[in-house]
């Protein structure tokens, strides 16, 4: 059998079309497409591919129902084992773990089943092949999750396919966590996020927005209505870098950036109200997926020049290299080896520029990653009448507030046993509140593992 | 959906907004604050709960009208809000130690002073009360005010009511009758920088509670960040009450007209037109 090597192309929209707006990169995979690379998989007996997704879906067999052109078939295969496939299939970093373990990779390009779960999740939303009946729930057994991103997600729809009512609480006033007020629209269109979420409202998943855990309700209160409970409020606090001017106007992190656009809608100032400065000069500090986000976004927004600036080189980047490249085709420059010592100031109290010292790479620490090191005197000032701060997040501090008894590691992420149970008995956790930062699909591995941990507990009481 | 139960409006700029919100009325305590979002398309915006009713199970903001979203809520003829989150902050540390707390409100900054005047008022503290205005025609709320304090004295910029001047004149004087053991200072940024100075002057403890802008107001964004005493604290979840004395007011009053040119906009293409369906 010859097989062809390289995989499909699966077309974007051209870079300079999709700077001037927010709408999606990737364009829609046409049927003939996904059927010609979805023969492209070898069907392996042992699927090395199934063991590298956190959420366990049957790959082969939803890749050989697109083959045999059964579309409903393949959404449903997928949805044994999650809800989310459009977003999944945009979000994931496939090139990390099923692409990676596939057999094709060996001799040439993995099976592109990122853009094959696209394709069937959403085919599955434009023939309303994920329609669902509402759930008849066992009396008297009900969970109560707090958050409403990916984990969340997860565990209430896990939940909710065994039978057991579920309530989500969402502190924000719109439903989905990072995946509406952090991943840009041109990455994951919110009407898709709406609609998958719509399958666990449809099966009688209910949702309270406006309701932070710890403060709107005190989790005793839950504790006395809900058998189990369920925490996946996400990792949130941003990192700053602490130093000068940090606190000058035009200085955001990337967090309060990503969420004035995409949960505010700040690019439709003034049709909605909250705004986000114009800015002609931006720079984005930190070499992340985030950071890529709030590049892309920056150009999007007008920026004349975009500037990504990271302390180690182009190797050590930690974003997806999709992502990376990009950015690149949407001409953001891209600086290594610097890293910001002061932001500094225009008469008006805004920023004006960023004084980068010079870095060079020292020997590799005990992970191997070779660390930054300053080169001595070697400093360099770029203009920047916008500064974004993209360095990671943090535990938030909110956390101890859902309760003073649950117990927090070191870094101020919840502890939890190994079966995602935290230290107050039938309270469970999962995802960066736990792990601290990671992906949207280890978020939703940790919520499933959670809620399938709930479900053996509910059943022996 | 939060059911507006009433809107009264003291004079062209401040009114009261009651609404329904049992679960914020339930679990708020003073000090603490809600974000509201006024419209479908609306900004997340913070307000002090200036007043909250555990039976009737309704919350009491006192909203000037600055941008848009106060002119709306004003304007309108609004049946509910679609979202306000609370309470958030952390809740006044009700000190029992002190026994004379003088209260200094200046403007709306008045209405947040409530239910921490009557806090300490209720473990039978003696509060001296300070309001100032700018002429008498603003005025509102001292007659509920006083009823928590044992001495409450008026300011105006004008001298239409009470005193002629300003609340750090009558404070000082307060200071010399007798130094209060707390001051809890709420209101425009310069007037409680003022306060702030005078208060260190005469070695008195000072709190006050600010106001920065906010995205989520529970930790996620940063926007609210202040310098307190040479460290970066986030005003809506280790705030909103700080030391006075560990305040950095320049920088905060910097950052305070971050947005000014786009509230501006905002404020300009509402009255031109209306909300957007």
């Amino acid at each position: 059998m010859n097989i062809q090597k390289k995989r499909n192309h699966f077309p974007d929209r051209k870079a300079e079309d999709r700077v001037k707006d927010f709408q999606e990169v990737g364009l829609p995979i046409d049927f003939e497409l996904a059927q010609k690379e979805a023969g492209r998989c070898l069907q392996c007996k042992h699927a090395p591919c199934i063991t590298g997704c956190p959420v366990e879906i049957k790959i082969p067999e939803f890749i050989l129902e697109i083959k045999n052109a059964q579309i409903k078939e393949a959404y449903h295969i997928i949805r044994k084992d999650h809800f989310l496939p459009s977003v999944c299939g945009r979000v994931c970093p496939q090139e990390k773990q099923c692409e990676r373990l596939c057999v094709l990779a060996k001799t040439g390009e993995p099976v592109a089943i990122g853009k094959l779960e696209k394709f069937v999740g959403d085919e599955a939303i434009q023939k309303q092949y994920n329609q669902s009946s509402k759930i008849k729930t066992i009396p008297g057994k009900k969970a109560a999750v707090i958050g409403s991103g990916p984990a969340s997600l997860a565990c209430a729809g896990e939940l909710i396919k065994n039978k057991i009512a579920v309530d989500v609480f969402e502190a924000l006033h719109k439903i989905g966590g990072v995946l509406v007020y952090g991943i840009p629209e041109f990455r994951l269109p919110k009407k898709l996020i709406e609609k998958e979420i719509g399958v666990l409202k449809q099966m009688g998943v209910q949702f309270f927005e406006d309701s932070v855990v710890g403060r709107t309700i005190v989790l005793e209160e839950l504790l006395s209505e809900y058998q189990a409970v369920f925490i996946g409020v996400g990792a949130g606090t941003p990192l700053f870098l602490n130093i000068p001017g940090e606190k000058l106007n035009s200085v955001f992190s990337a967090n309060e950036f990503l969420t004035r656009i995409n949960l505010m809608n700040a690019y439709a100032f003034p049709e909605y109200d909250t705004p986000i400065p114009n800015a002609s000069d931006v720079i984005v500090i930190g070499g992340g997926n985030t950071a890529m986000d709030a590049a892309r976004n920056a150009v999007r927004l007008g920026a004349k020049k975009v500037t990504v600036a990271y302390r180690r080189t182009e190797n050590e980047l930690p974003a997806r290299k999709e992502e990376y490249h990009h950015a690149k085709e949407e001409g953001i420059s891209f600086r290594f080896l610097i890293s910001p010592l002061e932001i500094k100031s225009d008469e008006s109290g805004k920023a004006q520029s960023v004084v980068f010292q010079k870095m060079e790479l020292g020997a590799p620490d005990e992970k191997g990653r070779r660390s930054p090191i300053p080169i001595q005197d070697e400093t360099e000032l770029i203009q920047a009448d916008m500064v974004i701060i993209a360095i990671g997040t943090q535990s938030n501090p909110l956390l101890p507030t859902i309760s003073p008894k649950l117990k927090l590691n070191s870094k101020g992420y919840l502890m939890v046993s190994e079966n995602l149970e935290t230290s107050i008995p039938n309270v469970f956790a999962g995802g960066d509140i736990v792990t601290g930062a990671a992906t949207v699909i280890q978020a939703l591995g940790a919520g499933k593992k959670a809620a399938r941990q709930i479900l053996k507990k509910l059943e022996k009481e | 959906m939060f059911p507006i139960v009433s809107k009264k409006k003291y004079n062209d700029t401040i009114f009261e907004l009651e609404v329904e919100a049992p679960k914020i009325a339930k679990n708020a305590l003073p000090g603490q604050f809600a974000v509201l979002v006024a419209h479908e398309n609306g900004e997340r915006v913070p307000f002090t709960l200036a007043d909250c009713n555990k039976e009737k199970g309704t919350v009491t903001f006192v909203i000037q009208v600055l941008g848009k979203t106060s002119s709306y809520l004003l304007n309108e003829n609004l049946q509910s809000i679609p979202h306000i989150t609370g309470p958030l902050g952390i809740p006044s540390h009700i000190d029992e130690t002190k026994n004379h707390i003088v209260f200094i409100g200046g403007g709306l900054g008045i209405a947040p002073l409530h239910p921490i005047m009557k806090a300490y008022h209720q473990i039978g503290k003696k509060n001296t009360c300070i309001v100032g205005f700018r002429n008498k025609n603003l005025v509102f709320w001292h007659d509920r005010l006083s009823q928590y304090a044992s001495k409450m004295l008026i300011t105006t910029d004008d001298g239409s009511m009470g005193e002629k001047g300003l609340v750090t004149d009558v404070l000082e004087k307060e200071i010399s009758i007798q130094k209060p053991d707390l001051v809890y200072a709420i209101g425009p940024l310069p007037m409680m920088r003022a306060v702030s100075e005078k208060t260190q002057f005469h070695g008195i403890k000072t709190i006050v509670s600010l106001n920065p802008v906010m995205v989520d107001g529970i930790g996620m964004c940063g926007a609210c960040r202040v310098t307190i005493g040479g460290v970066t604290r986030y005003a809506c979840i280790e705030g909103p009450e700080f030391d006075a004395s560990q305040v950095d007011f320049d920088e905060l009053i910097l950052r305070s007209r971050q947005f000014k040119k786009e509230e501006d906009i905002c404020l300009r293409d509402y009255l031109k037109n209306g909300i957007k369906k």
